[in-house]
């Protein structure tokens, strides 16, 4: 039977396993949505700008490890998503992103709402796709989620001509993708794992670093057994929180220019590195030249490139994570088990334990009569138990988010780790409601950042999605502004808010229940009930103004020079 | 080190932008470029010449076989190789210089292409070094104009 290309586009989708699209209409995609009331399997959620659809397919693709959908239009509609579309990229989220375009006689025409989406969005995206012949349009839709999921995941642009939406032809859908340019190296070659296993076994001091790659392979099982089997600590990067339990004494915390005392000097000071799924970006290493001088490195990565970009590596996997520690521990189990592996290695525990010990995460003036961001974050985490799913911003809270929340389950915390977009985190937090209905979804924001996408509020309370957004309100653009303090001598150009609205009245004028806290003994009750709601909710926390995010390792420092509370 | 790169690319829009957006958005340099079709109709090769230290070699050989439309990566450089470009020069011709200008043609096996009464362009095809050469010997009779077409490479039989 022949179909319209709107009409194909909704059985792939179906085929695909979608059930949400993330979107805003207009003229190169009204008949897509002139075909949607007749798929209702797939819910479109209508938001208030494009950014907000491309975050919340991005946070609903984080939160739940499918591939997210995002739909928009053509020129402004597709320029919008730009952003978000950097951001799945950054931090190898698998999103793929339906644009209109005007109809293909006029493209180049300089036509209305005309723009090259493919040409801008080429150095940010996997791969994209211009649509020109309906009869190619299924299979580009296949070959768009499945690249999108599969190696290092990444989003995938698809732009679509009005004429071909509109043009018929036979709906086939491809069974399988069959493209001689991609193929992904998945499986780990058994010499590398054993030469990584028996690196493991005679190092004194190992390491593991792992990142995002353990959770988009979700690989944290394993990992997990294989650290505690073998008995080698763990630290992660932003992207990797949550692959390891957050509160399992061979955790060390995050690493990098925000990350705890422990992990840096052990980062520093191990003889073995084993980074899984981690690409040695530039918030991790601090100084390269300088960066675990000691030490031998095993590194595991599913894309070649991140492998010898920044560090030489002594054991290179080019592999799917997961895969490779199915392997580890299989090649464990055939050494006879893991007793005859493990070490003890007294002295490098005692060592850690004494670093946790003498330089934990903390802060000064918990009895100040101030807020204390960090406190906020810590009671979030006792009134959640760790249950929640938590999205930040970017910044101060991003951070604090990151320090005093232990993560014990992978996909749940959702941050922009490697563009570090300010608005993130609010449309993201409303892509995992979706995915999550039934979850708690805390977006940790500033109050910068959150005004960076606050009309998604309208569709938080159209879709009834009872998000809770935390804002750590110090009236500064607040990571800025500590740069400012430490670095450029106070001089604070440009990150003080010095008008805001009132956020209280600002959820209550889109409907949602908004709250605002000055004393420390209200924030514990005023969150429980926010928690309790049931609404899309703003918590407005004033916090003490001038609070900084420590430890830290100033840009362009070694990792063992941090600055300490 | 300069390195020849051939690059087999799914022949299809847009291609070439991305390979050169990969070059200019990782602040690789392309010394030249150049690209034809193959015998199969949906492939084209691409062969480019580029200098940069061996890690970044490694680095932009791995990103360009991550391009999606990218289908093989050869670095000549490892292989015996024939290496070949072809170059178009307009020299100033006139009097006496002629026949000095015309022994060089013959010297170098070039070819005179189009003649006139003050000028000769000349055809000349070699591998870098002997068009770098050719250049050199003409640059004294006044060179108006070049146009080079990048090196093209290929493995020899015999390794």
């Amino acid at each position: 039977m022949e179909l319209s290309g709107a009409q194909i586009l909704f059985e792939c989708l179906k085929r695909e396993g979608v059930d949400a699209v993330f979107g805003f209409p207009g003229g190169a995609v009204i008949d897509i949505y002139d075909e949607m009331p007749r798929h209702p399997e797939i819910k479109h959620y209508l938001v208030r700008h494009e950014q907000g659809a491309i975050h919340a397919a991005d946070g609903y693709a984080r939160a739940t490890g499918k591939v997210g959908v995002c739909l928009v239009t053509s020129g402004p509609g597709a320029t919008n998503t730009v952003t978000g579309i950097a951001n799945a990229y950054m931090d190898s989220i698998p999103v793929v992103i339906f644009t209109g375009q005007v109809p293909s006689p006029l493209i180049g025409n300089d036509a209305f709402q005309e723009v090259d989406i493919v040409g801008i969005t080429r150095p940010c995206t996997k791969h994209n796709y211009l649509v020109k012949d309906v009869a190619r349009l299924a299979g580009v839709i296949k070959e768009a989620f499945y690249l999108a999921r599969t190696g290092r995941p990444g989003p995938v642009l698809v732009d679509l001509p009005k004429d071909v939406i509109q043009a018929r032809t036979e709906f086939k859908y491809p069974r399988q993708v069959r493209m001689r340019s991609y193929n992904p190296n998945l499986t780990p070659n058994a010499k590398q794992v054993a030469r990584a296993l028996e690196a493991i076994h005679k190092a004194d001091r190992p390491l593991f670093y792992v990142g995002g790659g353990v959770v988009s392979s979700d690989a944290h099982k394993e990992l997990t057994w294989l650290a505690k089997k073998l008995n080698v600590p763990v630290t992660a990067t932003l992207m990797g929180l949550g692959s390891f339990p957050g509160d399992d004494p061979l955790w060390l915390g995050m690493l990098g220019m925000h990350g705890t005392y422990a992990a840096n000097r052990a980062v520093q000071e191990c003889d073995l590195l084993v980074a899984v799924g981690a690409r040695f970006d530039d918030r991790v290493t601090g100084k390269l030249a300088t960066f675990a001088p000691g030490a031998k490195v095993i590194h595991v990565d599913v894309d070649p490139t991140s492998i010898r970009k920044n560090v030489r590596v002594d054991v290179p996997i080019v592999a799917d994570c997961r895969e490779t520690l199915v392997a580890l521990k299989a090649q464990v189990e055939a050494a006879g088990g893991p007793e005859t592996l493990r070490r003890k290695r007294q002295q490098w525990t005692e060592t850690i334990k004494a670093w946790k010990i003498d330089h934990p995460l903390t802060y000064n003036g918990a009895d100040s009569g101030e807020i204390k961001p960090q406190a906020v974050v810590e009671t979030i985490y006792e009134l959640t138990k760790g249950e929640a799913i938590i999205t930040t911003e970017v910044g101060q809270n991003q951070m604090w988010a990151a320090q005093f929340y232990n993560y014990h389950k992978p996909r749940t915390l959702l941050t922009s780790g490697g563009l570090g977009t300010m608005g993130y985190g609010f449309p993201a937090a409303i892509g995992a409601q979706v995915a999550f209905p039934d979850t708690l979804v805390i977006d940790v924001a500033g109050d910068g950042s959150i005004q960076m996408c606050i009309q998604e509020m309208a569709t938080a309370m159209c879709y009834n999605l009872p998000v809770k957004i935390v804002i750590l309100n110090n009236g500064y653009l607040g990571m800025v502004r500590q740069w400012q303090e430490l670095f450029y001598k106070k001089n604070y150009c440009a990150t003080c808010m010095d008008w805001a609205p009132d956020f209280v009245k600002l959820a209550q004028a889109y409907g949602a229940e908004g709250y605002r806290v000055t004393d420390p003994a209200q924030v514990r009750p005023v969150l429980a009930q926010a928690f309790g709601n049931g609404k899309p909710t703003i918590v407005d926390v004033v916090v003490s103004r001038e609070e900084n995010v420590y430890p830290m390792v100033p840009a362009g420092a070694s990792l063992h020079e941090m600055l300490l509370v | 080190m300069r390195h020849v790169l051939s690059i087999l690319v799914e022949n299809e829009p847009g291609v070439l932008s991305r390979v050169a957006g990969l070059f200019s958005g990782r602040g690789y340099n392309i010394e030249t470029l150049n690209v034809g079709p193959t015998l199969d109709r949906e492939v084209s090769l691409m062969t480019i010449t580029t200098s940069a230290p061996e890690v970044v070699i490694e680095q932009i050989i791995k990103q360009l076989r991550k391009l999606v439309t990218v289908i093989k990566v050869v670095d000549m450089n490892d292989h015996m190789a024939v290496e070949r470009e072809m170059m178009l020069v307009k020299v100033g011709a006139e009097g006496e210089k002629r026949a000095e200008i015309l022994r060089i043609v013959d010297i170098f096996r070039c070819k005179v292409v189009d003649v006139s009464s003050d000028e000769l362009t000349i055809e000349a095809t070699g591998d870098r070094g002997k068009l770098e050469a050719i250049i050199a010997l003409l640059q004294r009779f006044g060179i108006k104009e070049i146009a080079r077409t990048g090196a093209v490479a290929m493995k020899r039989s015999m390794q």
